[in-house]
């Protein structure tokens, strides 16, 4: 089965791997970590991501400017803003935003 | 007319990993159900119970506010804002993840468990500086009272957080009743037993159930016998 891909975007270079390597665990899914903004809208085009979390440190500026090139570029997708770092949220959180 | 939504103790998600017992009462790690993602700006109440030297590693939060009441035993809480602590029953630690920190907790006891609540709530403001308090309290001052232990003011009675919550604590006699104004127009209380039986809006509760109740400005909390629990006020909308 394809797995279904995800970006993650945040701030904290630490707390970013531990969330992708969260994600990872779930052998179904695909987790693109990012750290800027720039390299996420770089990133989106790679790979037919399903869902973006956004992670701790992006700033109410940069989620509304993500927000729109994302739902601009693809309007069926599902960003949600992660709370919580790499934490016992992360699956719950995935599974509402793919509607499971 | 006030809304409710029951919570059976029986109804939780359980993990067992071997070291680690935890009772969860909303979606958590591998428990997901959809209908139990949170209660307003609640989003986590764990029962847990860990052996004896085991706990958590270092590992990350951010934007959330976190916090711990120890029921028995001893936990050891390190994090990367340089803190180290022990807390005990009668404490209670609140940790501000805000922007990112690390952290670990474990049982300080090499001979018996610990046995404590953690409690994640949304915070009302994103990516603050992290922070970490923690308080001893008074036990008497809940016996047949309400305990303030939390609020959103850091010169109010409690630990202080990023929300518009409070949290109280009480240990009633059989019998005793009193009334819980709610604490800000649009919040709600997640009541959830400790032990013993307690009376809420006509519903019996026992050890570990909770009830959520809303769309009121106040309820009478009874007593069925001696029993202890906590009330969680929170937004409902956040």
């Amino acid at each position: 089965m394809e797995k279904t891909q995800i970006l993650v975007i945040g701030r904290h270079t630490e707390i970013l791997a531990t969330v992708v390597r969260l994600v990872n665990n779930n052998p179904d899914w695909n987790a693109t970590g990012c750290l800027s903004d720039e390299e996420a809208i770089a990133a989106f085009h790679s790979q037919d991501f399903k869902v973006v979390l956004l992670g701790g440190g992006v700033d109410e500026i940069s989620e509304g400017k993500l927000n729109e090139y994302f739902y601009t570029q693809k309007p069926d997708i599902k960003i949600v803003q992660h709370f919580g770092g790499g934490s016992g949220l992360l699956s719950a959180e995935i599974f509402e935003a793919l509607g499971r | 007319m006030a809304q409710t939504i029951l919570h059976k103790a029986n109804t939780r998600g359980h993990a067992d990993h071997g070291w680690l017992h935890s009772y969860q009462s909303f979606s958590f790690a591998g428990y997901y159900n959809p209908q139990r993602m949170n209660f307003g700006a609640l989003r986590v109440l764990n029962d847990d119970t860990v052996d004896p030297g085991m706990g958590f590693g270092k590992h990350p939060h951010d934007n959330m506010e976190i916090i711990s009441i120890p029921l028995e035993g001893g936990l050891e809480h390190k994090d990367s804002m340089n803190n180290v602590a022990v807390i005990k029953n009668g404490d209670i630690q609140a940790m501000s993840a805000g922007t990112g920190i690390f952290h670990s907790e474990y049982n300080f006891d090499r001979s018996s468990e610990v046995k404590f609540l953690q409690i994640w709530i949304y915070p009302n403001k994103r990516n603050v500086e992290p922070r970490y308090d923690q308080i001893s309290l008074n036990l008497e001052d809940r016996h047949n009272k309400l305990q303030q232990v939390l609020s959103p003011n850091a010169d109010d009675a409690g630990v202080s957080i990023h929300q518009d919550a409070w949290f109280h604590l009480g240990k009633f006699d059989k019998g005793l009743s009193n009334e819980y104004t709610i604490k800000k127009e649009g919040n709600g209380v997640y009541a959830f037993v400790l032990n013993g039986e307690v009376i809420i809006n006509g519903e019996t509760l026992s050890s570990r159930d909770a009830l959520g109740i809303w769309d009121t400005d106040k309820f009478i909390i009874e007593a069925g016998t001696d029993a202890e629990f906590l009330l969680i006020d929170v937004p409902m909308k956040f």
